[in-house]
């Protein structure tokens, strides 16, 4: 998120101008406005293509009129595509924070985001057998939750940083990407070996059953929209209440406090910035505590959305978000952003929309989600913002 | 998924490593039997359940064996449930001699691929749990299963739906052979029956499942199928249930685990399941079973454990009816001869008898409902209803006699 702001207009009156200078606005008013733009863009432009396929194929299959479904279902397509285009665009700064710094990809944060969710749920747990859990405040709970897990990711990213990353720091940019896909596999197994030996069980589902608050008749939430019947799960709330506030305090920390500045004045020039004084070690263990407190907080808050995770739960979202941060453009943190809202739209949007044409289905869905991935970088190669050398972390 | 595609092989050089040390050790007089269930992942609580009963059966049975100046060792294999790994352990188990017969898989699409490699080196196969009809259907003299087949389950389920006065119904499937196969003879049958299907989908999907439950809700099923085990369908239960869907769930017996409870909670209550193996405590013969298995494992059994009993028992007998006959130690030959003949095996199940392809004569299906959504009650789930069926290959027989007499 820009501390630059380019304006477009032709000559701004300075009273706004000077509003641009001010905290408010470069803090909080922006990069909100950002989001929304982003997120209004991605569905307006995927409401048209699927009322565009309906132009086209109005019954894909036999008593399907696809425009009527579409009418349905387009509230709860946008509403999933929002919640899980959050959790990969939470992940995918993990991986554009740290390839703006060191230049490498760090394979291993798919599991940083795993350990995540399996802390939110150990944290849960523990609340469930002091007998806590019922008589919690909803938002300290999930305030708490989030907070453990980003805490406790956060300081595993730095550890191996310190471990597996820094002694290899003057080497080909090749040998650290394999200690990152070797310590995840390392990572996997550790936390199956802990689960199996503390509570012997594979399966790790969140003890919400308890929650009064996450049960029915209050979760789902249905809203009636124009006679149609919206449901909302509460835990799609919460992670988007829960992504913008994290986000905003990225964006905060990044372009307005010192050690953000540290950060990309390092991620610009490592050797300059050394020499001008700015911690290099201590900015980059910061790099990565950020990224991966990101991460885990990613996590925990897909674990209470899903309800049962396990060790290898990682992967999928982990190179889900991976490739939200590539097409955004990689180093680009505002990239990483539109990246995860646009993939996590265009996936739940293909799921709602291809589930009726026979032969296709949703198992096709990554075909085309990747089709367009490779189209978009054929045209953009460094992605759809691109790495721009002034603005990235 | 790739990780445990390396784990597997990671796994399997460690126990091609262990195992040569054991051919080194092994006697002319030690038979071993083998088993394969997935002991670690997501599936364990069935797969360690079914390798429980499997020993069990060893230490209650072996005597006929010992009689014959034997000693019985049992080797159990974990193959993760997944056809890599399944494979990989069944070529370090054909490599032993003193193996003479393998108990498992728990999951089709692991036994169709192993079972390959078993019998191109004669060792017989005996199924507590593989409900694919192709484990059977390709002709393979050492393939036995126990248990019944998705062709007439997958129909089980559906004629139920129809009682249940269901008109429509959304299939789902977790692409396994397993899985999809069982939704397809579901699917199929609910057609014939007039139940709309909605909607037949296949995912791979096991943790965010918003996308696919967006057009399910627009399409409102009264009854929605997944073809799929437990640690997958029972997350997808209870998504669907907090996104909004009000009407009724359904597979086959791969939702049959306590795990099911545990995962879905209150969402999984009135769930409906086909399956092939009630719970232990419905079959009169398995009292001591379960009193055995509980004093040994401190625990319940989970179904297929009593199945992979009988499937041990089974091999037993087989052995000993090969070793008798040979005066010696049987050749692996033999015994999957002596297997395919079993006739009227009074299990703990029912009583067994192969029929041509080596699938039991008459199978059980059972109709079941979730009754609560506590872990620890799942074996006090409601049969609603017990079905005879007997198989293809022996009801095409049945109906070739009264054919053959006359023209005899």
């Amino acid at each position: 998120m820009s501390s630059v702001t380019i304006d477009a207009g032709p000559q701004a009156p300075s009273g706004l101008d000077s509003f641009k200078q001010t905290a408010l606005y470069r803090f909080l008013i922006f990069p909100l406005g950002q989001m929304l733009v982003f997120i209004l863009g991605a569905t307006v432009l995927l409401t048209v293509f699927v009322y565009g396929l309906a132009v086209l194929f109005p019954e894909p299959r036999p008593n399907i009129v696809l425009v009527e479904q579409l009418n349905r279902q387009l509230p709860g397509m946008i509403i999933s595509g929002i919640s899980i285009g959050f959790v990969y665009a939470m992940i995918a700064l993990g991986y554009t924070l740290v390839y703006g710094v060191l230049k490498f990809i760090n394979f291993a944060h798919s599991e940083i985001f795993m350990v995540g969710s399996v802390i939110g749920f150990s944290f849960m747990s523990f609340l469930n057998s002091l007998g806590m859990l019922a008589g919690f405040n909803p938002i300290l709970l999930v305030v708490s939750t989030v907070l453990v897990s980003a805490g406790f990711s956060g300081l595993l990213a730095v550890g191996i940083e310190r471990v597996a990353y820094k002694p290899l720091r003057r080497a080909p940019r090749l040998v650290p990407l394999i200690t990152a896909i070797g310590l995840s596999f390392i990572l996997q197994d550790t936390v199956r070996a802990i689960a199996s030996l503390t509570i012997n069980d594979f399966n790790l589902t969140y003890p919400t059953r308890d929650i009064a608050w996450l049960q029915s008749p209050l979760n789902p939430l249905v809203f009636n929209i124009g006679g149609i019947d919206v449901r909302v799960r509460i835990t799609a709330i919460i992670i988007m209440i829960a992504a913008v506030i994290m986000l905003l305090i990225l964006n905060y920390f990044v372009n307005g406090t010192k050690a953000g500045r540290g950060i990309r004045a390092i991620s610009m020039d490592q050797t300059t910035a050394g020499l001008m004084g700015i911690p290099v070690n201590t900015m980059i263990s910061l790099t990565f505590f950020i990224g991966g407190a990101l991460g885990g907080a990613a996590g925990a808050l897909y674990g209470l959305n899903v309800g049962t995770v396990t060790p290898y739960i990682g992967f999928i979202p982990g190179l889900k978000a991976f490739t939200a941060a590539v097409l955004g453009g990689i180093g680009n943190v505002t990239g990483a952003l539109l990246g995860g809202i646009l993939l996590g739209m265009i996936e739940t949007f293909l799921n709602g929309t291809l589930v009726y044409f026979p032969a296709i289905g949703i198992r096709y869905t990554d075909i085309f989600a990747f089709g367009i991935l490779i189209a978009v970088l054929i045209f953009r190669p460094s992605g759809l913002l691109g790495e721009r050398v002034d603005e990235k972390v | 998924m790739k990780t445990h595609k390396f784990l597997a092989l990671m796994g399997s050089a460690a126990l091609a490593a262990a195992l040569s040390t054991s051919l080194v050790a092994a006697q002319d007089n030690v038979i071993r039997i083998a088993s394969q269930t997935p002991l670690s992942g997501g599936q364990s609580v069935l797969g360690v359940s079914m390798s429980n009963g499997v020993r069990l059966a060893i230490e209650q049975n072996a005597s006929v064996l010992e009689d014959l100046g034997f000693t019985v060792e049992y080797v159990p294999f974990d193959d993760q449930a997944s056809p890599e790994t399944g494979v990989s352990n069944a070529q370090q188990i054909v490599a032993d001699a003193s193996i003479l017969a393998v108990i498992g898989h728990l999951n089709s699409g692991v036994a169709i691929p192993s079972s390959e490699v078993y019998d191109e080196n004669d060792l017989v196969m005996i199924s507590p749990a593989n409900t694919n009809p192709l484990v059977t259907e390709r002709g393979l003299d050492t393939v036995n299963r126990v248990c019944g087949r998705d062709d007439l389950q997958g129909p089980t389920g559906a004629n139920y739906a129809a009682e249940l006065g269901v008109t429509s119904v959304y299939v789902l499937h977790d692409t396994t052979a397993y899985g999809q196969g069982v939704a397809e003879f579901f699917a199929a049958e609910a057609e014939n029956l007039g139940i709309a299907v909605l909607g037949f989908e296949g995912t791979e999907e096991a943790s965010n499942f918003d996308g696919i439950i967006q057009p399910i809700l627009a399409q409102a099923p009264e009854l929605i199928y997944f073809g799929g085990i437990y640690n997958q369908t029972g997350v997808f239960i209870s998504q669907a249930r907090s996104a909004g869907y009000e009407g009724l769930f359904m597979g086959p017996d791969g939702f049959d685990s306590s795990e099911l409870a545990a995962i879905a909670g209150e969402a999984v209550l009135g769930t409906y399941y086909t399956s092939v193996a009630g719970p232990a405590s419905i079959y009169p013969n398995a009292a001591q079973f379960i009193e055995d298995y509980t004093a040994a494992y401190g625990e319940g059994p989970q179904p297929f454990a009593a199945q992979s009993y009988d499937a041990t028992v089974i091999a037993i007998n087989g052995i000993a009816a090969a070793a008798e006959a040979a005066g010696g130690l049987p050749s692996r030959a033999d015994v999957a001869a002596a297997v395919r003949a079993t006739e009227n095996y009074e299990g703990l199940t029912g009583t067994i008898t192969f029929d041509d392809v080596g699938d039991p004569e008459i199978g059980l299906y059972y109709v079941i409902e979730v009754a609560s959504a506590d872990p620890a009650e799942w074996s006090n789930n409601s049969i609603l209803a017990t079905l005879e069926i007997p198989s293809p290959a022996f009801a095409a027989s049945m109906e070739m006699e009264p054919e053959a007499t006359p023209g005899s």
